[in-house]
């Protein structure tokens, strides 16, 4: 038996099973934690059934409860009776359900815990509905009729179908509101301030002669005319989206007058097909990826944060690449290799380790408040006292990543330069190339697997930081994206979200943490998503390069 | 034994054009002395062979005809080698063009991972050729001079290192030639291939005679005695007897020599 034992494990098998073993359980945490993040996020766009309780406790009145059911979970009886609840029966347990009622408006709060033993009947009548609204949060309950200027227009079965006509034409209207405030007069005043800035600046030079004033004046008259003009639409527009409303009965049958101008979408969830509810549920997650926050980030979509995540991910890539290539060539090619190199190599391989907030803080010191405000000094005087260049920015935000990862590239290209043959370097040479022109159309080229590599190492660190973006450019809420259809289109000096913050915000600091709670693990999802899409471009182009490429030895 | 020259008047060396004139060269590895008061002519247009056994310095010899040595750390030369009156080792040679002059060709081939097309045109790209058609004409007029162009002719644009290694040696001689040197020099080229390929290269040493100077190190005495016009036997860092190759290996006149050629070391 011993020697059984014994050859066992000299065979090498414990080995196996030990590290085998490792690599699961490291499989097993990285799809727990994508499984776990998918369940809570994506399961957050299904149209859940929305149930009518009657709900009867031991001292209060009967009660009509209209919700969805978030969550259900066993307490110690104890800790209920504690509170001051008699119960119906001494079970040492009891269920309790956090019910969403919504209709924050109404009721002041979007949940209630309920215990089941008052709970005396359940149902999920058909006609209950649920309007989304762009302020205070979901509506639960039921339609009564609709009104177009205070005039009663459908009632009973019909109001449903008006009220769906009404909802369509408001989006409508809500649409061309948005397009206008943002795009026709976010360019107008756009325009108004460059003239502004021009004139300042010509101001600042002393060369604002009175022709060239006039000229700003008439530019600036047909900007206000536009603007009027604009105006004076939207003010149409908003008296038209306001004249419509609905009348609802919430739960405790107090009937509201609310109006249509704040309703994003409204459906039965109780009598949707399994089809309507597919399709209700890709529509709310193209929402989510395709539109703007709304809410204080709780509702509506993530897109900004997206984009900035994406954007600033690239920009960081462009600004690292040629610094850490260039570094790395010259430690590896260039610099006699001896004690200063050596300590330059530990120096790297040390900002490594160096907590990514302290990185933060040398961003919003060197970059945003010295290099920033340098530069509005220098070329942005007329803006000051507002800062142009000097506060966060997407620029600030992407080099102050640069430099964090900067490290992984260098390491990962000396690396790969080390691997470059000797005997394709003697060729290059041997036919009257100079080294610079043997890096530059030979080594460079073979090492680009390696420097692709260490550029994926960056990515995935990089887009998942957050803590030093807070202090260089990452915002709650940002205008508008860095990226627009004013020149220069490209606005590094813009503040922008990034999809880390955006777990953090809702998640910590959102006003209705339990509302947002499913919107932080689909934001989690996301964040992770794009991490792998980002990756992945780059591992594709890795392994094209390395097909192109491949070594003698290979 | 028969050299390349059977039947013809004895070759002498100093008949001969010179292509480079070696004159008391010594060079140090560190504190090593590799190359001890080397001084020798290579004629214009021969095949001179570096035969020795290992670590005798034949390879470290060649290399300093192109200055490849100026790679290697810690490397100390005296002495001098002198093309067109020219010491290759004065501050004034830009070793880029000297290279361009004195071409190489290393043991095992060293194809650059780029089509047949580009590693024969790297060449002519560093020195700035741009005209499509001037690069297409050099690129089969060197595959021509290698041997190569018509087994890759249809196949311009794969990668170089997808051919054999005979034939990756001789695109790699091709590429060498591509720029037109006055010196070629042969760094055991033959002794990562196969016989057939051995025999290949072989011939194109015999053609290229016509245009360029060459020198070649190699192991393989047989090689040395097909190939080339002149022999340099060198032992331990000296050159021990150089003279045409059909009298060294009939009638040496040194006792190391005789040694070697005879299999008695090395």
């Amino acid at each position: 038996m011993t020697t059984n034992i014994k050859d066992w494990y000299k065979s090498g098998a414990p080995w196996i099973w030990l590290v085998a073993g490792a690599v699961s359980v490291s499989l097993l945490m990285v799809f727990g934690v994508l499984a776990l993040t998918a369940a809570r996020g994506l399961t957050y766009f299904w149209p859940a059934t929305v149930v009518q309780l009657e709900y009867q406790t031991a001292d209060g009145p009967a009660q009509r409860l209209v919700g969805e059911i978030q969550d259900s979970e066993e307490v110690p009886a104890a800790r209920v009776t504690g509170a001051g609840v008699q119960l119906p029966d001494d079970s040492p347990a009891v269920v309790r359900h956090l019910l969403k009622t919504g209709n924050r408006d109404i009721f002041g709060s979007d949940f209630r815990w309920i215990l089941q033993p008052f709970v005396v009947s359940r149902e999920a009548p058909s006609d209950l509905v649920v309007i989304e609204r762009r302020e205070w949060g979901n509506f639960y309950g039921y339609l009564v009729s609709v009104k177009e200027n205070g005039a009663l227009v459908a009632e009973g079965d019909e109001a449903w179908s008006a009220f769906q006509t009404h909802a369509a034409a408001t989006a409508e209207l809500h649409q061309r509101i948005k397009q206008i405030e943002k795009d026709a007069i976010g360019d107008v005043n756009y325009a108004i301030e460059q003239l502004r800035l021009t004139t300042r600046g010509l101001e600042l030079e002393g060369e604002l002669t009175p022709a060239a004033q006039a000229d700003i004046e008439q530019q600036h008259a047909v900007l206000s005319e536009e603007f009027a003009a604009l105006e004076r639409e939207l003010n149409e527009l908003y008296q038209e989206i306001e004249r419509n409303s609905y009348v609802v009965e919430t739960m405790d049958g107090r009937q509201v007058e609310l109006p249509f101008s704040k309703v994003v979408r409204a459906f039965k969830p109780n009598s949707m097909s399994l089809l309507q509810k597919v399709g209700h549920y890709f529509e709310k997650l193209w929402e989510f990826v395709s539109d703007e926050p709304r809410e204080a980030n709780t509702e509506g979509g993530i897109f900004p944060a997206i984009f900035g995540t994406v954007l600033m991910v690239m920009l960081m890539s462009i600004i690292v690449t040629p610094l850490g290539v260039i570094a790395a060539v010259y430690l590896r090619e260039y610099a006699k290799q001896g004690f200063i190199t050596r300590l330059i190599r530990i120096a790297v391989n040390n900002l490594a380790g160096v907590p990514s907030i302290v990185y933060g803080l040398f961003g919003l010191g060197f970059f945003v408040y010295f290099l920033g405000g340098t530069l509005d000094q220098l070329f942005y005087p007329e803006a000051l006292p507002a800062p142009t260049f000097g506060t966060g920015g997407i620029i600030w935000a992407s080099l102050t990543l640069s430099i964090l990862t900067l490290p992984v590239v260098i390491v990962a290209t000396e690396e790969g330069l080390s691997r470059i043959p000797r005997a394709i370097r003697e060729g290059s040479l041997a036919l009257g190339a100079t080294k610079a022109e043997t890096l530059w159309r030979t080594v460079i080229p073979m090492a680009s697997p390696a420097i692709m590599t260490g550029l994926i190492l960056a990515v995935a660190r990089a887009a998942g930081e957050v803590a030093p973006l807070m202090l260089v450019g990452v915002v709650k809420l940002a205008p508008s994206l860095p990226l627009d259809s004013n020149a220069p289109f490209l606005h590094l000096d813009r503040k922008f979200m990034h999809l880390g913050f955006h777990i953090y915000d809702v998640g910590f600091q959102s006003p209705n943490v339990e509302a947002a709670r499913p919107l932080v693990y689909a934001t989690a999802l996301l964040l992770v998503v794009v991490i792998m899409v980002l990756n992945l471009a780059a591992i594709t182009i890795r392994n094209h390069l390395r097909e192109k490429y491949r070594n003698l030895e290979s | 034994m028969s050299g390349p020259n059977r039947g013809q008047p004895a070759l002498r060396l100093d008949k001969e054009e010179t292509a480079l004139q070696v004159s008391n060269l010594n060079l140090y590895y560190g504190t090593s002395h590799a190359l001890k008061g080397i001084t020798m002519v290579i004629p214009k247009n021969r095949v001179t062979a570096f035969i020795g056994p290992s670590g005798c310095g034949k390879s470290t010899l060649l290399r300093c005809f192109n200055r490849m040595n100026d790679l290697i750390d810690n490397v100390r030369v005296t002495g001098e080698i002198t093309l067109d009156g020219q010491n290759i080792f004065d501050r004034s040679v830009n070793v880029a063009t000297l290279r361009r002059r004195v071409g190489m060709v290393f043991q095992k081939p060293n194809p650059f991972p780029k089509s047949i097309y580009e590693n024969v045109a790297y060449g002519l790209r560093i020195q700035g050729v741009r005209n499509r058609r001037v690069i297409d004409e050099a690129v089969e007029r060197a595959l021509r001079g290698a041997g190569l162009w018509e087994e890759v002719k249809d196949r311009l644009s794969q990668s170089g290192l997808g051919l054999s290694g005979g034939q990756q040696q001789r695109l790699v001689i091709a590429r060498a030639i591509a720029i037109e040197p006055e010196i070629l020099l042969l760094d055991e080229p033959a002794s990562a291939l196969d016989p057939i390929s051995t025999l290949k290269i072989e011939e194109l040493i015999h053609e290229l005679k016509e245009n360029y100077t060459i020198v070649i190190v190699t192991h393989n005495m047989q090689q040395a005695a097909r190939v080339s016009d002149y022999t340099a036997f060198m032992y331990l860092g000296d050159l021990i007897e150089y003279r045409d190759t059909d009298t060294l290996f009939t009638n040496p006149r040194k006792k190391q020599t005789e040694d070697y050629i005879t299999g008695r070391y090395g």
